[in-house]
Order: structure tokens, then C-alpha cells, then sequence
């Protein structure tokens, strides 16, 4: 059973990333070129209908992947490799250090994400340097805050403090000792937030701070033909489809990696 | 029939893959002790478990009964097992610390079955627990429920879950391990009133421990397990004197032999501490010791838990604070802390940590644990690692095979051996070696002590043994440091510090710990 959520996962992840990838294959049209009727539905205009300037949905959907996986995987890079390396560091150097960066995480924390998002990009502009950016600071606190406890207890360990008894820098005990051990945890949470970008640039995208037209992501996908739900359209819907096909695929690969790993560790 | 309190025939539970109990039958009869020893993972938890009719997840009977006061436990309802549960049963656990819920005071926690049994009223309920605590014992018995389980001593604790057991006034007890986690002198009172309270009360009582001199001086009769089945049963001094089985034979001779330590060369001190102090932020949990650890002796650091004596050894090594004083190492002073100590003194210091299971890194193999301090202290790389990995695993008794494997996939004694081969790769001149064994069972504890015997006779080695074995320490050390509260109370060559303690708190210490001479306890009654 969770082997077949696993298969129809990874698949349903690699299918997507594919077309992203072909995207200028596999489209039939260029996504900015309008080629029906505004509205026209599936089978008059392109397999899932043409939008309100009657550009091809299925071109759109197939670009619009490539800006929300590539922003979600790179802002979900960045983020772990800030948020991981501040917990490691607090955890393993404690003292003023570790509440200097708590103090700090907790800052950013404390306004809501999306609201702190619209100020940072309303003040700096949006362009695709200042998403991801400001992307990958929101979500290295969500990172930090999961993996400091986590490395906080594998400090704690006697094998911590053989390697200071042998006299190990700073690189073996961050990289060598607690990130083995931590691994579990930060993959699960590495698939968790992809997910959680997946959504966040959705958001951003809908609320119009995200992807600027005429480029557009599945989330300023759902924006542009939100209006059409209204004259009794569905071509919102088939973005919005993706974005969940996106989120659920990768959970369901986190799922099987969790329980794979946690079986794995104890039979040691 | 009335005349046994718990009948068990024929016992036989099986988890998945494995049999955990395999044909087990005893009886206890009321007022009497009986005793099951055994080393973990003998099945003994898992058999005071199915006496209560408990039996874990995953775990299944395949064969035999458990008849607790005629009523066969394992074929009731739930709801007739509990009734039977709370009115004839009590089970006292090893750590009363994690039995307690933290937020309750201790009066409500013990008389909680009596409110949900009997709907005993406040005032009742306080009546009754002054009375348990008075029989038990505890100081201030009227006031002692009105405090929490974190404002009383373990030892207190331990006593407040018997008082909790004898609530119901069952007629079966089961002890598992109630004393193991305790000092000796506070094992010593638990035990008198473990004793006072089944011996007056006449109910039946099973009591499970892996310590065969506490066993020998409570138990009626004795039941030996190993691997899921009886080795041998027997009355308690039958089976001491005359141990029928190999395996009881070991156990027995583990308590008495005195193993040949080779006497020391007289030698000058290695490391030398004066007028030490030290502890963690400003609080010294140590103070005014001076002790010199001399060349090629091992030296055995004794004390009850809070003496300090884990302080001192990582106060040499390096991991606490000092305070005051000077330490010394082949006469140069050391800088307190390990950073400021420079790569080479590192290497002739080396520190084995109590639970093996903490001191590896579950994810790096045994190669990389024992090969680091190779690479690191020694240069040493590629083949020639790789032979001197091969020598230090058999020097400490394991198959080479063990070289690809993770710490998780061996047993706790095989995990120690990995530490000590992990520490003699730096090859040091002092290894100190803190409660080393006291997480192992007996057999295992006495190889490894073997092993560390042998070791120091083929290298000139010194090492700081830190135990609260006294038996232990009788057999094995040349000098013996005894501690408490923070300071050293008695210092000198073993054969004097045992044969004429003194001072009183040694002697108390010596007279504390269990033997398996007859009348031991009944003469500290």
C-alpha cells in the first residue's frame, strides 16, 4: 500500500518535472501569443481551453511549472542551507551565539509570512532576485526552528564530546557528527517545505507580488482566470490542480522516505 | 490450592519471530520471596509483565497458564483482569522517578486506587497514606503526600511506590529491579523493608533483579533465566552453594572469585592533582582534592551517585571548569580545559564514557569510529590504518567482519569494547574510564574487566576506574580514592582501604554493599 503511494508519487513528481523541463517541446503555442478566442473552452481552443486573451492554457500551465517548481526548489535550497547551518551553529556554539540567532529567527518569525513578504517587496521591488530572497529568509526560519532542538540533543551526546576530547574543528562536528544524525529529520522537513513554497509562491502570485505578467506561475495562473469561474469556466481550476498534484507528489515521497528511514535505523 | 498465591505452568509467549518465554512453571506461596535472576533480555520483564496478565504489543501466548489466586489471568475479560489487577496484585518498577507523575503530590498519587476502588474519601485517603508511609518508614509520615516526587530522594521515592503497592493489600508483589538504580547504603534500606513489609504482611512476592548477592540475601527460593527458559530453580542456598547449572556456576563464581590484578611496580604519579576544585558556572562540585594517579596502577575512584567522582574524572579530562588547584601531567601543569591542551597530551589521555550507546555515532561505521583517532593522533592512513584497525579490534576480543557494521547492530558489551578500542588507538599513557561497565550484566562486566586487565599488562597503561562497586573495585584495583559529597573522604592502597577502612563513611559504604554470605541482611536488620 504505501509502496503504490510511493510509485504513483515519484511518478506523478518526475511527470511533472518533465514537462516543466520540455515545456518548450511539449507546449503547442508560445505562452504569451494569443491564438483563440478569449474564453474558448477545451477542444475549440487548445486541449484546456485559451484564457481571457485567448493565449493556450496548457502552454501557460507548462511554462507556469517551471517558475513554481524552479522558485520552489531554489528558495527550498537556500533556506535549508541557511536555516541548518544557523541551528547547527547555535546548537553546537550556545551562549550569546545561539540566542543572538534564536532572538533574530524569532523577529522575522513573529510577523505573519505573507504580510512580511508583501512590505520586503513592496519597499524592494519585485523581481525574481527579491522572491527568492525573501522567500528562502522566511522559510530558513521555519528550517532553523525545526532542526535546532534536533541538533540541540545530538550535541548533547557523549560521541559530541569525544570528538572535543580529540580536539575535531568546527567543520566535523557541524558536518561530520550532528548532520548524519539530523538527516532524517532535515530530509523530511526538506520535502515538507518544498511543498510549503509550492504554496507560498502560489499565494504571493495570486496576491500579484509574485511572478510579474506576462510571465506567470500556476498561482498567477489561477489570478488571471479567476474571473472566468464566474461565466462558468473551469480553466482556473486546471492550475490549481497542478499545484496540488505538485504538493501531494512530494508528500507522499517524504511519507515513504520517513517510514524507509525510520525502519532503517532501527535495525541499525 | 489456596496455598499458592500465583501458579504459572507451562509459560510460553511469543513476539513475531522470536520466543521470548519457553515452557516457564513456578509458584509462589504467601509470605514467601521468590527470586528471578537473569541478565537483560532473559525474559524477565516480559514474565513480571504476563504474572499481571500484561502482555506487550506483539507479543502472544502459545502456551501454558497463569493462575494469580486461582483465577487463570490470561483467559479473563478485561474488565474481570483489571478488577483482579487492582484488588490482588501491586508491581513496584525499577525507577519509582519515572512512575510518579511530576504534577500530582505523592499522597494522591499513592492513594489514587483507593478513591477509584473503594471511593475512599479525602480525609480517608490521608489516613491511609499516613499509615503506609509510617510502615515504610518515611519521615514526617502525616505531611510526607503533601510533597511532590522531585522534593524527596530517590530512595524515598522507591519506598513511596511500595507504600503505593501494599495500598490494595495484594497478595502478590512483584519487584523489578526496585533497588538498581540506587546507592548502596539506600539499596540497603529498601531491602530491610522490602523484607519486613512481605515476611510481616505474608503476601507472596516475586523480585527481579540481575544482582545475585541481593538476590541471594532476600529471595525463599531462586529461579535463573536465560534466553526465555529456566536454567535452574531451586532453594536460594541450594543454588549458591551448590550451582547445578554452568551458566548459575558463573553467576555465583562472578560474586566470589578475586581476580589476580598484577601487582604494580612501585612508580612515580603520571598525573598529579593538588588542592583541586571544579564544577560547572561558579558552583564547585568538587573541592581540596588532591590525589596522584601512579604509573602502570589502576586506581578505583568510589562513591555513591552526587559524590562527585564523574566530576573529578572529567575535571582530569579536561570537561569542567577549574576553579583552584593544579593539575599535572608527567610533571607540567595542564591547562583545565581540553581546547588549551595542545594535540599530543590529547592523545596520552584518553576518556571512555559510561553508556557506549552514546559515546558512538549511530551513523558512522566502526572503521571510521576507531580509524579516526588513527588518522588523527597517529597519520595513520590507507593500508597501515587498516591493519592497525585490524589489531585493535582483535586486541579487544572482536571479529574483524565488525569493521563495516554501525554501533546499532551490536550488543552493549560489543559497543564497549568499540570505546576501548576507539581510546587504545590513540595510544595513551592514562585511560579513564568512567563506570565503564556498570551498564552491562555481570557475565559481560567481568569480560570486559578481563579485557582491560589484559590490556594494561601488555602496555604500559594507567587507568582511573570510576565505579560504585565496591565488589568490583575489591577485586580489581591497587589504589582506591573513595568520595563524597565532593571531596575525597579516604585514599590508599586497596588491600588497606578494605581490610581497615578508616573512616566511618567507608566502613558504612563496605558494610552496604551486598555479599552472598548467609544472614548478611538479617544481620543488618
Amino acid at each position: 500500500m504505501r509502496n503504490a503511494g510511493f510509485i504513483l508519487s515519484i511518478a506523478g513528481f518526475a511527470v511533472l518535472v518533465a514537462a516543466a523541463l520540455l515545456a518548450p517541446i511539449l507546449a503547442p503555442h508560445l505562452p504569451s501569443e494569443p491564438v483563440y478566442q478569449p474564453y474558448a473552452p477545451p477542444g475549440i481552443g487548445g486541449l484546456l481551453g485559451a484564457d481571457s486573451l485567448g493565449r493556450d492554457m496548457l502552454s501557460r500551465i507548462l511554462y507556469g511549472l517551471r517558475y513554481t517548481l524552479g522558485i520552489a526548489l531554489l528558495v527550498s535550497v537556500l533556506a535549508a542551507g541557511a536555516g541548518v547551518t544557523l541551528a547547527f551553529l547555535a546548537a553546537f556554539r550556545r551562549g550569546w551565539t545561539d540566542l543572538l540567532i534564536g532572538r533574530l529567527i524569532d523577529a522575522v518569525m513573529s510577523v505573519p509570512q505573507i504580510i512580511f513578504a508583501l512590505v520586503v517587496l513592496a519597499v524592494a521591488g519585485v523581481s525574481l532576485t527579491t522572491l527568492v530572497l525573501t522567500m528562502a529568509v522566511l522559510e530558513a526560519t521555519l528550517f532553523y526552528r525545526v532542526v535546532r532542538p534536533v541538533a540541540g540533543d545530538i550535541v548533547a551526546m557523549d560521541y559530541v564530546e569525544v570528538a572535543r576530547l580529540r580536539g575535531e574543528g568546527l567543520g566535523w562536528y557541524l558536518f561530520r557528527e550532528i548532520l548524519p544524525n539530523a538527516a532524517p529529520t532535515l530530509i523530511a522537513e526538506f520535502g515538507i517545505r518544498i511543498a510549503y513554497a509550492v504554496l507560498f509562491i502560489s499565494g504571493l502570485s495570486f496576491l500579484g507580488v509574485g511572478v510579474q505578467p506576462p510571465a506567470a506561475d500556476l498561482g498567477g495562473l489561477v489570478r488571471e482566470n479567476a474571473l472566468a469561474i464566474s461565466v462558468g469556466q473551469l480553466s482556473p481550476l486546471a492550475p490549481a490542480v497542478c499545484i496540488a498534484l505538485i504538493t501531494l507528489s512530494v508528500n507522499g515521497i517524504v511519507d515513504w522516505f520517513i517510514h524507509k528511514y525510520s525502519i532503517r535505523a532501527e535495525l541499525g | 490450592m489456596a496455598t499458592f498465591v500465583l501458579q504459572i505452568e507451562n509459560l510460553g509467549i511469543q513476539a513475531k519471530r522470536s520466543t521470548i518465554l519457553e515452557g516457564i512453571s513456578f509458584d509462589v506461596t504467601p509470605g514467601e520471596i521468590f527470586g528471578i535472576i537473569g541478565e537483560s533480555g532473559a525474559g524477565k520483564s516480559t514474565l513480571a509483565m504476563a504474572t499481571v496478565g500484561l502482555l506487550r504489543a506483539g507479543c502472544r501466548r502459545v502456551a501454558g497458564s497463569v493462575r494469580l489466586a486461582g483465577k487463570s489471568l490470561l483467559d479473563l475479560s478485561q474488565a474481570d483482569l483489571e478488577r483482579t489487577r487492582r484488588r490482588k496484585v501491586s508491581y513496584v518498577a525499577q525507577s519509582a522517578a519515572a512512575c510518579f507523575n511530576p504534577f500530582y503530590r505523592l499522597g494522591e498519587q499513592v492513594t489514587e486506587l483507593a478513591a477509584l476502588e473503594l471511593g475512599k474519601s479525602r480525609a480517608e485517603r490521608q489516613r491511609l497514606a499516613a499509615d503506609l508511609f509510617r510502615e515504610l518508614q518515611l519521615p514526617d509520615p502525616e505531611r510526607f503526600g503533601d510533597r511532590y516526587p522531585h522534593q524527596v530522594s530517590g530512595g524515598q521515592l522507591q519506598r513511596a511506590m511500595i507504600a503505593m503497592a501494599l495500598l490494595n493489600e495484594p497478595e502478590l508483589i512483584i519487584f523489578d529491579e526496585p533497588t538498581t538504580a540506587l546507592d548502596v547504603t539506600t539499596q540497603l534500606e529498601v531491602l530491610r523493608l522490602i523484607r519486613k513489609v512481605v515476611k510481616g504482611r505474608g503476601c507472596g512476592s516475586i523480585y527481579i533483579s540481575h544482582d545475585l548477592a541481593v538476590v541471594s540475601q532476600l529471595a525463599d527460593r531462586v529461579m535463573v533465566l536465560r534466553h526465555g527458559k529456566v536454567v535452574e530453580m531451586g532453594p536460594t542456598r541450594d543454588l549458591i552453594e551448590n550451582p547445578q547449572a554452568g551458566y548459575t556456576r558463573d553467576l555465583v563464581a562472578n560474586q566470589t572469585t578475586t581476580s589476580s590484578v598484577p601487582d604494580p611496580a612501585a612508580s612515580r604519579p603520571i598525573v598529579s592533582v593538588e588542592n583541586l576544585a571544579a564544577g560547572y558556572g561558579r558552583v564547585s562540585a568538587i573541592r581540596d582534592i588532591s590525589l596522584d594517579l601512579s604509573s602502570g596502577h589502576i586506581t578505583c575512584l568510589v562513591g555513591e551517585s552526587g559524590s562527585g567522582k564523574t566530576t573529578l574524572a572529567r575535571t582530569i579530562a579536561g570537561l569542567v571548569d577549574l576553579h583552584a588547584g593544579v593539575l599535572r601531567f608527567k610533571g607540567s601543569e595542564l591547562p583545565g580545559r581540553v581546547e588549551r591542551r595542545d594535540s599530543e597530551t590529547r592523545r596520552r589521555l584518553q576518556y571512555i564514557h559510561q553508556l557506549p550507546d552514546l559515546a558512538l555515532n549511530p551513523r558512522q561505521t566502526i572503521r571510521e569510529v576507531v580509524g579516526r583517532p588513527l588518522a588523527k593522533f597517529r597519520g595513520l592512513r590507507g593500508a597501515a590504518a587498516e591493519h592497525r584497525l585490524r589489531e585493535l579490534l582483535r586486541d579487544v576480543e572482536l571479529p574483524e567482519t565488525f569493521l563495516d557494521r554501525v554501533p546499532g547492530s551490536l550488543s552493549g558489551g560489543q559497543k564497549q569494547r568499540v570505546c576501548i578500542a576507539r581510546a587504545l588507538a590513540a595510544e595513551p599513557d592514562v585511560l579513564i574510564c568512567d563506570e565503564v561497565t556498570s551498564a552491562l550484566d555481570p557475565l559481560v562486566e567481568e569480560s570486559v574487566i578481563k579485557l582491560l586487565l589484559r590490556l594494561m599488562k601488555a602496555r604500559p597503561l594507567t587507568m582511573l576506574f570510576i565505579t560504585h562497586n565496591l565488589a568490583l573495585t575489591r577485586r580489581f584495583a591497587h589504589e582506591v580514592v573513595v568520595m563524597q559529597q565532593g571531596r575525597i573522604v579516604e585514599a590508599g592502597p586497596a588491600s588497606s582501604v578494605f581490610s581497615a577502612p578508616r573512616e566511618a563513611y567507608t566502613k558504612k559504604l563496605l558494610d552496604s554493599t551486598p555479599l552472598m554470605e548467609r544472614g548478611w541482611l538479617e544481620a543488618r536488620l
